[in-house]
């Protein structure tokens, strides 16, 4: 039984939050059981990735054959020190959001329907981790479209009408960027006759066709920048996450862009790079600019937002932007700040809208003037969204620190001085529209709304904390993070010679 | 619907034949093209027809939603059912080979069990979205 557990824990990793989705609903007539039983899983699944993590650190890669079906044959999942780590940051968040979800979930859902509510999350959960630990393209391209269709019906979920149109745009949207990704693999498949990802790296430099190759590399890139809400393709984003349910918020803002990041250097770096980049089309330099044109105007736009949660929406777009940066230097120290921005956002983000959540739980508004003197009258609350921001503007000790410190070091050893200047304006950016509700929510005078709200629940608040406290805990202890990424930007590098 | 008598007389002949020919491709599809899919499409096709002719209430009273929303979970639990056993056996993930005594006999139980899963699940929810959208009232 045991052997069992320890053999399978690549299948487990994804099969646990599977079963448990439909579980949600035939066990829907008692919600507290499903609520229970769902943080269980997202517990389980981090413990599964922890395990992963320390074995993949201690072994090297691990393989898994779907149905006994050798690699380039049957599905194989495959993961090394990159995915384990996205895994981590997945149901780490998971773990955190789900015990949140216990008194934030009722304000927006219904009695019957909390159940359906978390067997969407569930299934999103599902899709993301099997995207994560995939070594299949064509696998990728399923869990995809399992983890967008339960996305697009979450953000449905919100109070507020708009929550529909939000939805339909990121539907639409969403499939355009799904389909690309499909016929970029279409493509892919066609050239090599192989789907497994290990195999498609190995086949795709001996290929002749490079026009198929090239028009493949762009559709892939579009799609998944579409589902990463890269610059140009950001625009259903703020609405998405603005009109969300709170819990959905928190956890599509802190895993699905990171996975989608994490899908962008797997095919890009491990599948293609070796393919296309020998070529000297300067791929890393389109993908800096998009990344600083999407940093500032993210950070610009987000200063002028009267919600507080497009505001934060266009911050994630721009640090999308960081990430995209690290990603476009195409170096170790790039990938690894990258990578450990990554984490660090997941942090940041998940604290902030978690907060936020907790004001909207009590204040019934998202407008930044309706928090009008709520921070005197919610302590814990405001101190939790004033850390999560210092933690975004990149204070030291913090974790926004560490990869801003790695970032502005990767732009200097790549001789690139002025966006390193860059990455402190847009930190300079960060601190203006933090500002702007810091100020509102501790200095303004009270709103009639604000005087009569008290403290957020402790159901919601702890799980906040628990992330504020992770911000400071990787700010000041580096080790993980820091070693991790570095071993999964080698990892990605290798790949490349 | 009562004085389309043409209409009923037809479904009636038809609607039998449909199930038969849905149950056809669940249980021929290892063999020939088909599987739970497309059976359980055709499946709901037939009652869908049913619905349509002798109305939404009949076919509420034979087919209650609420079993619908049991059976449709029940489907993607039947088939990752399957693997989980499969891993219990002591085999990978939906690793037929260990279903039984022999690999070939595995498999075939396998890919049964597998494809009676996604027939069943695809039928409740064809029939689901039915219900959800011939269930709204005009204007709603």
């Amino acid at each position: 039984m045991a052997h069992a557990f320890l053999d399978n824990l690549p299948a487990l990793q994804v099969v646990i939050p599977l079963l448990s989705a439909p579980l949600c609903l035939v066990l829907a007539r008692w919600p507290r059981l499903v609520w229970t039983m769902c943080t269980l899983v997202t517990w389980t699944a981090f413990g599964i990735a922890l395990a992963l993590l320390q074995t993949v650190l201690a072994e090297g890669p691990v393989s898994y054959a779907m149905g006994g079906w050798a690699a380039p044959w049957g599905i194989e999942y495959r993961i090394d020190a990159v995915n384990a780590y996205v895994a981590l940051i997945v149901t780490g968040i998971a773990a955190v959001v789900l015990p949140y979800a216990y008194r934030s979930v009722p304000l927006y859902i219904h009695g019957e329907r909390v159940p359906l509510f978390y067997a969407l999350l569930m299934l999103c959960f599902t899709g993301l981790l099997g995207m994560t630990v995939t070594g299949d393209a064509f696998n990728v391209f399923v869990f995809l479209e399992i983890s967008s269709l339960s996305m697009y019906g979450l953000i449905s979920q919100g109070r507020d009408r708009r929550s529909l149109t939000a939805s339909f745009q990121y539907l639409v949207m969403g499939t355009i960027g799904g389909t690309f990704v499909l016929i970029g693999i279409g493509f892919l498949y066609v050239l090599t006759g192989t789907l497994n990802m290990a195999d498609l790296a190995a086949r795709l430099p001996d290929v002749t066709q490079v026009r198929t190759l090239h028009t493949a590399f762009a559709f892939i890139v579009v799609g998944i920048g579409l589902k990463l809400a890269m610059f140009p393709l950001h625009l259903w984003l703020p609405n998405a996450y603005a009109y969300a349910p709170s819990t959905a918020t928190v956890f599509i803002a802190s895993t699905a862009t990171k996975v989608a990041v994490y899908i962008l250097l797997r095919f890009v770096y491990t599948i293609m790079g070796p393919a296309l980049f020998s070529e000297g089309i300067p791929y890393g330099q389109i993908a800096i600019v998009l990344a600083v044109m999407g940093l500032l105007t993210g950070s610009f736009v987000a200063i002028f937002q009267q919600n507080i949660k497009r505001m934060l929406a266009y911050s994630s777009i721009a640090q999308i932007g960081y990430i995209l940066l690290g990603i476009g230097f195409a170096s170790v120290l790039g990938l690894q700040a990258a990578l450990l921005h990554l984490f660090n956002h997941a942090l940041m983000k998940g604290a902030l809208f978690m907060a936020v959540g907790c004001f909207v739980y009590r204040l019934g508004s998202m407008s930044i003037e309706d928090m009008a003197g709520v921070g005197r009258r919610m302590p814990w609350t405001f101190a939790a969204f004033v850390m999560g921001g210092l933690s975004l503007i990149g204070v030291p000790l913090t974790v926004g620190f560490v990869s801003k410190w790695y970032l502005v070091l990767a732009a200097l050893q790549k001789g690139y001085w002025p966006l390193a200047v860059l990455i402190l304006i847009g930190s300079l950016l960060a601190v203006v529209y933090i500002w702007r509700v810091v100020e509102t929510a501790w200095f303004a005078k009270p709103s009639l709304r604000a005087a009569e709200v008290r403290e957020a629940p402790l159901a919601m608040l702890i799980p906040t904390w628990i992330l504020v406290l992770a911000n400071i805990y990787f700010g000041v202890n580096t080790t993980m993070t820091v070693g991790v990424a570095d071993l999964a930007a080698r990892t990605l590098m290798e790949s490349m010679r | 619907m009562l004085h389309h008598t043409v209409l009923r007389v037809v479904a009636k002949l038809l609607i039998p034949m449909i199930l038969l020919f849905a149950l056809y491709v669940q249980f021929h599809g290892d063999y020939s093209p088909g599987g739970g899919f497309q059976a359980g499409v055709i499946f709901a096709a037939g009652i869908i027809l049913y619905a349509l002719i002798f109305g939404l209430e009949d076919t509420m009273d034979a087919l209650p939603p609420g079993v619908l929303k049991i059976l449709s979970p029940l489907g993607v639990l039947i088939y990752a059912g399957v693997g989980v056993d499969t891993l219990l056996l002591g085999g990978n993930f939906l690793d037929y080979n260990f279903l039984a005594h022999e690999p070939t006999h595995g498999q075939h139980l396998g890919i049964f069990l597998v494809e009676l899963g996604v027939g069943v699940t695809v039928f409740s929810t064809m029939l689901l979205l039915y219900y959800a959208f011939a269930g709204r009232e005009p204007g709603q």
